[in-house]
C-alpha cells in the first residue's frame, strides 16, 4: 500500500481520516492490542531461564509440531479443496445449490466443542465413519488434523468465492482461442489471479486452527508427547494457577503465528506485484 | 483484490463481556450466587429449591438462589478474578484453597469453620467395567494388568482425574507396598490408557457411549446418572481401599460482606448439614456425613475401606505440588508409561 499525502487528503464518504484512524486505534486497543499485550506482561514476571525452561521443555515442544504441523496440514487440505469447493459453487447451477453454500459456513456457526463432540464420535472406531476406516483416526494426530480441517475450510472458500465471481469468462475463453489447453488456462490465466486469495484463506484457515481448542480436545486423546496441542498445554497450566507459564507459551504461539502469518502476507503482496495488480 | 470477508468467530467473547456485568447488577434483592463444579448441577438445583423454601419459612425473606457450574479449576478461577460468588463449593480443596492464595477473598482457615473439614458430602472412586466384569477387575491392581484399557480423565485439568490417580496411588500404601511400588502400580495404570479426557464427563461418554476401554474410574456419585443415561450395562466394583473424595464449601467472605449477604451464605451452607440437606445429598448419590441418613440409606453406599487426601499425601496443597505440578510425580508417571 502507498502512504503519501494524497491519500491522506483525499475526501470519502465516511468522516474525515483523523477520526476514523482515532477510532480505528483505540478499538483495536481495547479488543485487540490491551489483551494481548496483558499476556506479554504476565510473561515479564519471569526470568528469561525460567521462560525458557517453560516453553522448550520437551513435551511443550512435541505439542508445538503437532499443532503447527496439523494446522500447516489443515490448511493446505483446505487451500485444495475449498478452491474446488467455491469453483463449484461460483460456476455451476444445481439443486439446492444455496443451502450447500450455506453448509459451508457452518463450521463458523457451531461451538466448536459440538462440533469436537460429533467429530470424535463419527471417526472414533465404532462411529459411522470410523469402523469402515482399516486405522485410528479418534484419539490420534490424526483426529487432530481432522477437526483442524473441519474449522478452516470456510476461510479458503469465502476468501475465493468473490474472486471466482468477478473473473471473467472471456479471459478463459481467449486463451482457448489462442491454442492453450485446459491445464495451461489454470495454471497461466486463472491460478495467478486466484493465488492472492488463496493465500489470504490459507493464512486465514493456518491461523484459526493454531489457536483451535474446543473441537480439538475430544478428538485428541492429549496423550503426552503424542497427542497433546499447544493450547492444552496452556490450559494444564491455568490449571495449575500458573498464570505465567500459561502465558509464556501463549506467547511463543502468537509470535510463531504473527511471524509466519507476517511472510505470507508479504508472499501475497509480491504474488499481487508480479502481477502488476 | 480479495476483500477480507467479515468474520462470526468472536461473538463469545462479546457475550462473555455482556454477560458478566449483569449477574452483578441484580443486587438489589437478595440472591445468592453458588459457583460449583460440573456435576453438582443436578443437587444444587433440588438443594436450592429446598433452602429458599427453607428460608422462607424462618425468616420470611425471598431468597434467589443463582448456581454457576463448570469445570472446577476454571469456576475457581473466576471467583478468584472477581466473578462475585456468595458461596463456593467444590469437590477438593485446593480450588478453595486459591480463594485464599490468589484472591485474598477468605481466610486461610476457612476448612475449620464448618463439621467435618467444611465438607458436608463425600464421594468415593469406584471403577466401572462391562456388564459381567468379563476381565474380573477386582481392585486396582488389576486395572495394570497388560490387556486392559483403562478410562481416566485427564489429572492435569479435571479433579475427578486427580482422585483417581490418588486413588490408586493411595491403595497401594494402604495395602502395605512401597512408595516406589505405588509408583510403578500408577504409570502401569496409565500405560493401560488409550484416551486421557479433559474432564470426568467426556471419559463417561468416552467409554459409555464409544465403548472404548474395559474399566471407568470415576465418583460413586456419578454412577446412578450414568445409568439413567446409558442403561444398566455395567458392573460397580468397590476395591478394597479407595479415596475419599471431600466435598468442600465455603462463603467468599468478601464477597458477602461487600453484598450483605452473610446471614443468608452461612444459612445456606450450614443446611446442608441439616437432615433434609443430607437427605437431597443422598438421594443424588453423595455419601452423607449424618449417620442416621447414611444408614437409611445404606443400601445404596457400600462399606469400604478409605482414606482422605489429608490423610495419605498430607493435604491438597502438598499434593497438588508434589504430584500434579508440572515435572511432578504424575509427569513422571505418564511419560515414562507412555515411552514403553
Amino acid at each position: 500500500m502507498i502512504f503519501s499525502r494524497t491519500l491522506l487528503k483525499r475526501h470519502t464518504v465516511l468522516p474525515g481520516f483523523d477520526l476514523a484512524l482515532g477510532f480505528t486505534v483505540l478499538y483495536l486497543s481495547f479488543i485487540v492490542l490491551i489483551p494481548l499485550s496483558a499476556a506479554f506482561l504476565k510473561t515479564a514476571t519471569m526470568t528469561w531461564p525460567a521462560f525458557w525452561d517453560t516453553v522448550s521443555s520437551p513435551r511443550v515442544v512435541a505439542s508445538y509440531k503437532l499443532t503447527f504441523g496439523a494446522s500447516l496440514a489443515g490448511a493446505l487440505l483446505n487451500a485444495f479443496f475449498g478452491l474446488i469447493v467455491a469453483w463449484v459453487l461460483v460456476r455451476y447451477e444445481f439443486p439446492l445449490k444455496r443451502i450447500v453454500d450455506a453448509l459451508v459456513d457452518l463450521p463458523f456457526a457451531l461451538p466448536t466443542a459440538v462440533a469436537g463432540i460429533a467429530l470424535t464420535a463419527l471417526y472414533a472406531e465404532n462411529g459411522w465413519i470410523g469402523q469402515w476406516l482399516p486405522f485410528k483416526v479418534s484419539f490420534t494426530p490424526l483426529g487432530v488434523f481432522v477437526a483442524l480441517t473441519f474449522i478452516g475450510l470456510p476461510f479458503v472458500v469465502r476468501t475465493l468465492q468473490p474472486v471466482l465471481e468477478d473473473l471473467s469468462r472471456e479471459l478463459e475463453e481467449a486463451a482457448a482461442t489462442l491454442g492453450a489447453s485446459r491445464w495451461q488456462t489454470f495454471r497461466h490465466v486463472i491460478f495467478p489471479i486466484l493465488s492472492p486469495a488463496l493465500l489470504t484463506g490459507f493464512a486465514l484457515a493456518f491461523a484459526r486452527a493454531l489457536g483451535e481448542y474446543g473441537s480439538v480436545i475430544f478428538i485428541a486423546g492429549n496423550m503426552p508427547m503424542v497427542s497433546e496441542i499447544t493450547p492444552l498445554l496452556i490450559i494444564t497450566k491455568l490449571e495449575q494457577y500458573d498464570y505465567a507459564g500459561a502465558t509464556a507459551i501463549a506467547v511463543v504461539m502468537l509470535v510463531t503465528a504473527f511471524t509466519l502469518l507476517l511472510a505470507i502476507n508479504g508472499l501475497q503482496a509480491w504474488t499481487r506485484a508480479r502481477q502488476g495488480r | 483484490m480479495p476483500g477480507r470477508i467479515p468474520m462470526a468467530g468472536r461473538r463469545a467473547v462479546l457475550g462473555l463481556l455482556l454477560a458478566l456485568p449483569l449477574a452483578a447488577a441484580q443486587a438489589a434483592d437478595i440472591s445468592l450466587l453458588n459457583v460449583s463444579y460440573d456435576v453438582s448441577r443436578e443437587f444444587y438445583k433440588d438443594y436450592n429449591a429446598a433452602f429458599a423454601a427453607h428460608w422462607q419459612k424462618t425468616s420470611g425473606e425471598v431468597l434467589t438462589l443463582k448456581q454457576s457450574h463448570g469445570g472446577s479449576s476454571k469456576q475457581a478461577r473466576s471467583v478468584a478474578e472477581g466473578l462475585e460468588a456468595d458461596v463456593i463449593t467444590m469437590n477438593q480443596a485446593n480450588d478453595i484453597d486459591i480463594l485464599h492464595d490468589r484472591g485474598g477473598l477468605i481466610p486461610a482457615d476457612w476448612a475449620k469453620r464448618l463439621p467435618n473439614n467444611s465438607a458436608p458430602t463425600t464421594s468415593v472412586s469406584v471403577i466401572l467395567v462391562r456388564k459381567g466384569n468379563p476381565l474380573k477387575i477386582l481392585d486396582w491392581t488389576d486395572l495394570g494388568r497388560s490387556g486392559v484399557s483403562v478410562i481416566i480423565p485427564n489429572p492435569k485439568t479435571s479433579g475427578n482425574g486427580r482422585y483417581t490417580y490418588l486413588a490408586a496411588w493411595g491403595a497401594a500404601l494402604k495395602n502395605g507396598v512401597s512408595p516406589a511400588a505405588a509408583q510403578a502400580l500408577a504409570e502401569r495404570i496409565f500405560r493401560n490408557v488409550p484416551v486421557l479426557d479433559g474432564g470426568g464427563r467426556g471419559a463417561t461418554t468416552t467409554f459409555a457411549q464409544r465403548k472404548i476401554g474395559d474399566a471407568l474410574v470415576t465418583f460413586e456419585s456419578e454412577v446412578p446418572l450414568i445409568q439413567r443415561e446409558f442403561g444398566d450395562d455395567f458392573d460397580v466394583i468397590y476395591p478394597r481401599w479407595t479415596v475419599l473424595a471431600e466435598n468442600p464449601v465455603s462463603v467468599v467472605d468478601k464477597v458477602v460482606d461487600k453484598r450483605g449477604t452473610r446471614k443468608q451464605a452461612e444459612a445456606y451452607l450450614r443446611h446442608l448439614w441439616s437432615p433434609e440437606g443430607q437427605t437431597i445429598a443422598a438421594k443424588h448419590a453423595l455419601r452423607p456425613r449424618d449417620p442416621k441418613v447414611l444408614a437409611a440409606y445404606a443400601k445404596a453406599f457400600p462399606k469400604v475401606g478409605t482414606f482422605t487426601i489429608d490423610e495419605v499425601f498430607g493435604g491438597w496443597k502438598k499434593a497438588q505440588k508434589d504430584h500434579f505440578d508440572d515435572g511432578g510425580l504424575y509427569d513422571q508417571v505418564i511419560l515414562r508409561a507412555k515411552q514403553k
